[in-house]
């Protein structure tokens, strides 16, 4: 598509609101001036059916077909069975592939989520937390792309004698000059904590602001009592404080473990999967498109959708014991 | 919803922590958080040369020479330029088009009766946390089939669809709690439920409107998956992400490029963090569902 895309922006800016409200209106028409009042079960078809379509055509549909797709071969030519999962729980790639995921879950949500609260704990303390939590929260705005550029430069590796500009090298070889910089993301034994580390860059942010939010939310006079009853600073933050943030924890424990299953921007900017690093999500993008192995590429998304599956019906029964919000 | 926005006097009186250690941390954390990206940004201003022989840190030592010739080399060379419009152009659209489809179904989720409501409710709820790489194989099937692969159509589309489940979900929220008096008495007035939607009830949702806009924008201009997949690599029509992570491979070391390249990509989102925090932050705690 080499064409000047600037029609098609304007048709979809502009054209496309247009056509949905007309339709809407014209919908009104056909319904007829008699069933203004009522709630016609027709008048709410018309309303849900744009989203109903989109819907069922990019989720609903792909999602039965990929699960159907896992159980054939590459190219979904026949059936084979369980051989796709069998290569996914036995392939000795992919084992690695699931320890890193596992690692990623452990660690990336451990500390993500004890870093968030301790940040929120300490900024409720001092007068300029705005600020303070601005900056922590700025990384949630950029792209893992440029994320990932911007700790590929702090992991900088110059080999032999060479300056290091690496931030984090420099650090090392200038506070313990004994030391010798580290490859990070090069050496088997430190790369996946550094792509780890990248992304916790990015998201404690976002539990900083959640659990932060839950702290303003807990009553003054509760922390005041406990203070008045003779508790130590500790003993207020878990007897009291923490118990009362428990639901808070766990609804960013479920956001985070949720994206860190599908974590596959960093790892393919950082390393492409190299030494040891790949992820699930990354071994699937190659399966799609350097093995041409559909039905393996199908059985990885599934084995996602698996293990978020609990996430999902736990949303959907929080839902329905009429909780409105997160 | 939580944000009730400005700080409340919590633990302000909470006794003796020693200040300077609390002080001492806070400070440090923001400075450990704040380092990587002041070492992009010194960095993308530094010559070439000077990258090579000297850490970030000593741009401000001896020699100080600073350049825009890294920016202007990306920009056209580097092709940020063209995938600075293509982000654009593939984030308006998208943003634009789940809000207005959501809306309409948020409005009827929210206000009309009809059979199996609640159960495609929580199918929606359901839909919330799939992993998109659920979908990935048979959407770019049928985008082969259908020729849309490559095109911004396509790519428009699938953050249409991927972006709707928490757009109505979010919307719905919104609407149900708005007073039901409203509407009878727009009812009274003979108003129907188009007028209803457009002059009444959007107007008064922009607030949701807004941080939902925000987040699905920022999520879609951050976005490298989608693009990378259904937009192939295609450098006519990729977005910053993926020509950033092709510039990763093909310039490896080269950091006075990349470092430019990265703090164009950052430029509006930081831009609009910093103007629209408010309702970036409402978006992201309403998204905490979704994940």
């Amino acid at each position: 598509m080499g064409a000047d895309p600037l029609p098609m922006l304007a048709i979809a800016v502009v054209g496309v609101p247009l056509v949905l409200g007309g339709y809407i209106y014209l919908s009104e028409r056909l319904l007829g001036r008699g069933a203004r009042k009522a709630n016609s079960a027709t008048r709410a078809a018309f309303w849900l059916a744009p989203a109903l379509v989109l819907l069922l055509v990019f989720l609903v549909y792909p999602i039965v077909t990929t699960i159907v797709l896992s159980f054939k071969d590459a190219t979904s030519a026949s059936w084979a069975g369980l051989s796709n999962y069998g290569y996914v729980f036995t392939d000795r790639n992919m084992l690695v592939v699931l320890r890193n995921n596992l690692l990623w879950l452990v660690f990336f949500t451990l500390v993500t989520l004890t870093l968030g609260l301790l940040i929120a704990l300490l900024a409720d303390r001092v007068k300029y937390e705005a600020v303070a939590k601005s900056l922590i929260f700025l990384p949630m705005a950029i792209s893992f792309v440029a994320a990932g550029i911007i700790w590929k430069f702090m992991y900088d590796f110059q080999p032999g004698g060479a300056k290091q500009v690496g931030t984090l090298n420099a650090l090392i070889t200038t506070v313990a000059p004994g030391f010798k910089p580290v490859a990070w993301l090069f050496d088997t034994s430190t790369n996946n904590a550094a792509l780890i580390v990248v992304g916790i860059w990015m998201w404690t942010g976002f539990a900083m602001v959640i659990l932060s939010a839950g702290l303003k939310g807990i009553p003054v006079e509760l922390l005041e009592a406990a203070r008045i009853d003779g508790a130590s600073e500790l003993q207020v933050l878990s007897r009291v404080t923490l118990p009362l943030l428990g639901p808070t924890l766990i609804v960013v424990a479920t956001t985070l473990i949720i994206d860190v299953l599908k974590i596959f921007d960093v790892v393919y900017v950082m390393t492409n999967g190299n030494l040891g690093t790949e992820v699930v999500a990354n071994r699937m993008y190659k399966e799609m498109f350097n093995y041409h192995n559909y039905g393996r590429a199908s059985a990885m998304a599934v084995l996602l959708l698996v293990v978020i599956a609990p996430v999902m019906i736990l949303n959907v029964r929080r839902f329905r014991q009429g909780g409105s919000n997160a | 919803m939580p944000s009730r926005g400005s700080a409340s006097p919590s633990a302000k009186k909470g006794p003796a922590w020693p200040r300077i250690f609390l002080h001492a941390a806070v400070i440090l954390l923001c400075f450990v958080w704040l380092v990587p990206s002041l070492g992009l940004l010194v960095s993308s201003f530094r010559p070439k040369n000077l990258i090579a022989i000297s850490g970030w840190w000593e741009a401000f030592a001896s020699p100080i020479k600073f350049t825009l010739d890294n920016y202007s080399y990306v920009l056209s060379r580097g092709h940020m330029g063209l995938s600075f419009t293509n982000s654009l152009i593939i984030a308006v659209p998208s943003t634009v088009m789940p809000i207005l489809v959501a809306a309409y179904a948020a409005y009827a989720f929210a206000w009309m009766r009809f059979p199996l409501k609640e159960g495609i409710f929580l199918a929606i709820v359901a839909l919330l946390v799939v992993p998109l790489q659920m979908t990935l194989i048979p959407v770019l099937r049928l985008f082969n089939a259908l020729g849309l692969t490559g095109s911004f159509a396509g790519i428009w589309l699938a953050h249409t669809g991927y972006g709707l489940p928490f757009a109505i979900y979010l919307l719905r929220n919104f609407m149900q709690d708005l007073p039901g008096s409203l509407l009878e008495s727009a009812f009274l007035d003979g108003a129907s439920h188009p007028q209803i939607f457009f002059k009444l009830i959007l107007p008064i949702s922009v607030p949701a409107i807004a941080s939902l806009a925000i987040f699905q924008f920022m999520w879609v201009w951050n976005d490298l998956l989608i693009a990378l997949i259904y937009l192939g690599g295609t450098a006519a029509v990729a977005p910053m992400t993926v020509t950033m992570s092709n510039m990763v491979n093909s310039y490896g070391g080269g950091w006075e490029y990349l470092t430019a390249a990265a703090f164009i990509s950052m430029a509006l989102p930081m831009l609009v963090f910093f103007t629209l925090q408010k309702y970036f932050v409402r978006g992201i705690l309403a998204g905490s569902v979704k994940g």
